[in-house]
């Protein structure tokens, strides 16, 4: 895929989304490579927030607004539907944030990729509830401070490994992207809308309100974490993890947790046992 | 023809839009040095408020949808765009 190639129409337009969030551009780059042909799925989370100021519908395509624990459920009933109808063509897609995914919705996503309809479930990850006020989520990573942990006592649990959980239900695709690095998540997008099965998205995508970095930055953030291997593109497919994308170059990451509010805290014995554990997992 | 059922609740059509965004920003993007065409301020924009004119192949930006985040500032490789403060906003 190339940069000329993707459609220039934009089909989600003049959200309510804070300056520079990273979430917006994840699911407008989302719509460029489905098109209209497809439905989304939006349970309580930013994006619903941002999108459903009553008569405002930023989505040119349809959409609907779910309960916090039935994001997975409605998709794969609304793909047996379309299936029904002999509609197979229309992608369904659920977009739910990381709360939804990894606290909430674990169960009801558990379920429907158990049941093997065909959908594209995309977790985007901006490490906190956000939306209701940057509360900790089961995907917050050690170290950050949020409203509901904040600095002298803050999350000391590791983020969970979403991609391992859904690899562990066999499910025909699942990735990881970031939205820094948009070539690699339209392919994995479009990868996953020509799996006939149900299929998993999680994108990392930096929040400038919650992280606490100017909204300038919001693309450099998300490339520090690539580059610092703190998030990696993988795919899984046919049983097997491979990585799409190496960074070029790696960096500390004592720069990537200076660059955030939210990591101001740490003392550097903490940056360095962080940094530790990075290179234990890269090796 | 068969009458369509009425959805309860609030429902609108997909793709309305009666408030435009632009009055949020204090700074806007313009396009001063060389444009090489690369399209990266296009592909990061959240927005969708950079185009790219048919005729001469330039980005033009849509200040009715600008946000000013300045995510396209920081992207060009060549550094073409300025950020210009606005006045008191939009």
């Amino acid at each position: 895929m190339k940069l000329k190639d993707i459609e220039k129409e934009e089909f989600y337009r003049a959200s309510y989304g804070c300056a520079g969030c990273a979430a917006v551009l994840a699911v407008r780059l989302t719509i460029k490579v489905l098109g209209k042909n497809s439905v989304y799925v939006v349970p309580a989370n930013c994006i619903s927030t941002v999108s459903c100021y009553y008569p405002q519908a930023p989505f040119f395509v349809p959409f609907t607004v779910m309960a916090f624990a039935a994001t997975a459920s409605a998709c794969s009933g609304i793909s047996a539907g379309f299936k029904r109808r002999g509609r197979e063509d229309i992608h369904v897609v659920g977009f739910s944030g990381d709360g939804g995914t990894a606290d909430i919705g674990i169960q009801a996503l558990s379920g429907a990729i158990d049941c093997g309809n065909k959908f594209i479930y995309i977790c985007y990850d901006n490490e906190a509830y956000m939306n209701t006020g940057i509360q900790r989520s089961g995907l917050t990573p050690y170290g950050a401070t949020t409203t509901t942990t904040p600095s002298p006592c803050f999350e000391n649990r590791p983020k969970k490994d979403m991609l391992r959980i859904v690899a562990a239900h066999d499910i025909p695709y699942a990735a990881t992207a970031c939205s820094s690095y948009p070539l690699d998540y339209m392919e994995k997008v479009k990868k996953a809308s020509q799996v006939n099965g149900p299929t998993y998205i999680h994108i990392l995508t930096p929040c400038p309100t919650g992280w606490g970095f100017p909204p300038d930055e919001t693309i450099e953030i998300g490339r520090m974490a690539v580059e610092s291997g703190v998030w990696k593109l993988t795919e899984f497919e046919n049983g097997e993890f491979r990585t799409t994308y190496t960074p070029k170059r790696s960096r500390p990451v004592s720069e990537y947790l200076a660059a955030q509010a939210r990591f101001r805290h740490l003392s550097p014995e903490q940056v360095a046992a962080i940094q530790k554990e990075i290179d234990a997992a890269r090796d | 023809m068969k009458k369509e059922k009425s959805i309860p609740g609030p429902v609108s059509k997909a793709g309305t839009i009666p408030t435009r965004m632009g009055t949020w920003s204090t700074a806007k993007p313009v396009l001063k040095g060389k444009c090489t065409f690369c399209l990266f301020c296009w592909v990061f924009c959240p927005e969708g408020a950079i185009s790219q004119d048919e005729a001469n192949r330039k980005v033009t930006f849509n200040f009715e949808d600008c946000k000013g985040c300045g995510i396209c500032v920081r992207e060009c490789p060549t550094k073409a765009i300025e950020m210009v403060e606005v006045e008191g906003g939009r």
